[in-house]
């Protein structure tokens, strides 16, 4: 193995570049996924049967197809509808992965709300607590703390899920570290820095979670 | 179905109960807990319900808490229909909103205290009366803090309801019911979590709001001597029934039916 300085140096600033791309489709990825996952566990928790059933249909068609197929599926449609050909391949990638993750999620608060004692419940309709109330003021933050473990983990693989934005020609990290590789013949440097890029951004993540569990269980 | 004469501290009978049982019946998929159950509580009057366990006397309680949903028949509060009501000979289930301003007129105290772990103490009281019914955190607030001295725990208004024992999450949990200053107060087996020696501290908070307010009280309890002290009326429930009601004196010291004899020797 041949290690080239020169070429480190030079793939680093294209990297990060390519990195940003992997931050916004994360960042946003999680926001859609954290949020759209809240409505599917409680979509599926209270709303009538026929519309209950639809929505777990879709959960389970978007959980059962890769990601990867799930992109490029998004991207032909968009691309073939006129109005939409300009909409960004990045966009198209946050939205999709936020969407493929929130069916996971949703079932994180789910099993959160689901260990939220029966007790808690009674105590609400006891007191009169209107339904919205109840939910957010008593159930959501005791289910959130059984659930915020998880969803850190999610946003971590989904973190890690980035790199398949490639498929819809969308430049991130390890899209720029093939290309650079590709252009100089050197992969080693390449694959490197984007592996070391990798670890830096979410071991920490992965401790902050972490921390923010021991936080959330001190009452 | 039977009802004896009242001892002469029960508050008057005449005019609109607080509680009506009409035809009630109760079953949890083929099993029937309540069958053809009728009963008033007067207004201010305090009634224990005694039984062996799995004679419905929790499932009262919880279905005047609207916990559990009534197989047919028909709850009154203040004579107003509670869950259903019966409209052009037809039984109908009432919006699920009116039952909700019913059921402010109720409060309920658990067996497991049921405090919400995630407030502190003074945000479990006051909980209820700024949202449901709108009073401003500061006047909430300064009653909670009225009730917490009440119940001896001024000092633990900031704390979780994890860091407190047994008996002062249970008095707590009773502020909490007397916050929302209601008509009807329901207690289910409210010391039985308790280690005994935390038993006196409860018993005597609701020793007190017995003697200085006139709250109706319907009450599931094992404490045989606090039912004599507090109750103006005990019922014997056994299989879904009313077996015998009358005075505490009367039922603890001479009850008519066999089983209320041997239900008594075994527990007191």
């Amino acid at each position: 193995m041949i290690w080239n300085w020169e070429f480190a140096a030079e793939a680093l600033p294209i990297l990060l570049r390519g990195f940003v791309n992997t931050l916004i489709a994360t960042v946003v990825g999680t926001i859609i996924a954290t949020v759209l996952g809240l409505i599917l566990a409680v979509a599926i928790r209270g709303l009538p049967r026929w519309i209950n059933w639809i929505v777990r249909l879709l959960v389970a068609f978007v959980r059962n197809t890769p990601l990867v197929v799930q992109l490029i599926f998004v991207y032909y449609i968009f691309a073939g509808i006129p109005g939409l050909v300009d909409v960004p391949a990045l966009v198209i990638g946050f939205i999709v992965i936020g969407i493929h993750y929130s069916t996971y999620m949703s079932e994180s608060y789910r099993a959160g709300i689901d260990s939220v004692p029966p007790g808690q419940f009674e105590a609400a309709t006891a007191l009169s607590l209107p339904p919205v109330r109840t939910f957010t003021a008593v159930v959501l933050p005791q289910a959130l703390r059984a659930t915020i473990p998880s969803l850190g983990n999610y946003a971590v693989a989904m973190f890690k899920d980035t790199p398949f934005l490639f498929a819809i020609s969308v430049v991130e990290l390890v899209t720029s570290a093939q290309q650079f590789g590709a252009a100089k013949f050197a992969y080693t440097e390449a694959f490197t820095l984007a592996g070391i890029i990798f670890l830096v951004a979410s071991y920490p993540t992965s401790l902050l979670i972490q921390r923010l569990d021991r936080r959330l269980a001190t009452y | 179905m039977p009802l004896t004469e009242k001892t002469p501290a029960t508050p008057a009978t005449a005019g609109t109960p607080a509680i009506e049982f009409k035809d009630v019946e109760k079953s949890f998929g083929p099993t029937t807990v309540l069958k053809d159950l009728n009963f008033t509580v007067a207004p201010g009057e305090r009634v224990t319900l005694i039984g062996p366990s799995g004679s419905g006397k929790t499932t009262i309680l919880r279905l005047v808490m609207t916990l559990e949903d009534l197989t047919d028949g028909y709850i009154f509060v203040d004579g107003e229909p509670l869950t259903f009501e019966e409209r052009d000979g037809k039984r109908v289930e009432m919006p699920k909103k009116r039952t909700r301003e019913m059921t402010t007129r109720i409060g309920m105290v658990f067996q497991q205290f049921n405090l919400f772990p995630n407030m502190t103490v003074l945000e479990n009281i006051i909980e209820a009366p700024v949202h449901v019914l709108g009073k401003s955190k500061a006047e909430a607030s300064t009653e909670a803090k009225e009730l917490l001295e009440r119940v001896g725990l001024s000092e633990k208004a900031d704390a979780h309801p994890t860091r407190l024992s047994g008996g002062q999450q249970q008095r707590v949990a009773i502020a909490r019911a007397l916050a929302m200053s209601p008509e009807i107060l329901l207690l289910d087996e409210v010391t039985s979590a308790l280690d005994p020696e935390l038993v006196g501290d409860v018993l005597g908070v609701l020793r007190d709001i017995a003697e200085t307010t006139d709250i109706t009280m319907l009450l599931v309890t094992h404490e045989m001597q606090f039912a004599r002290d507090v109750s103006h009326r005990v019922m014997m429930f056994d299989g879904g029934q009313v077996l015998e009601e009358g005075p505490p004196d009367q039922i603890f010291n001479n009850p008519s039916h066999e089983r209320t004899k041997s239900f008594l020797s075994s527990v007191l």
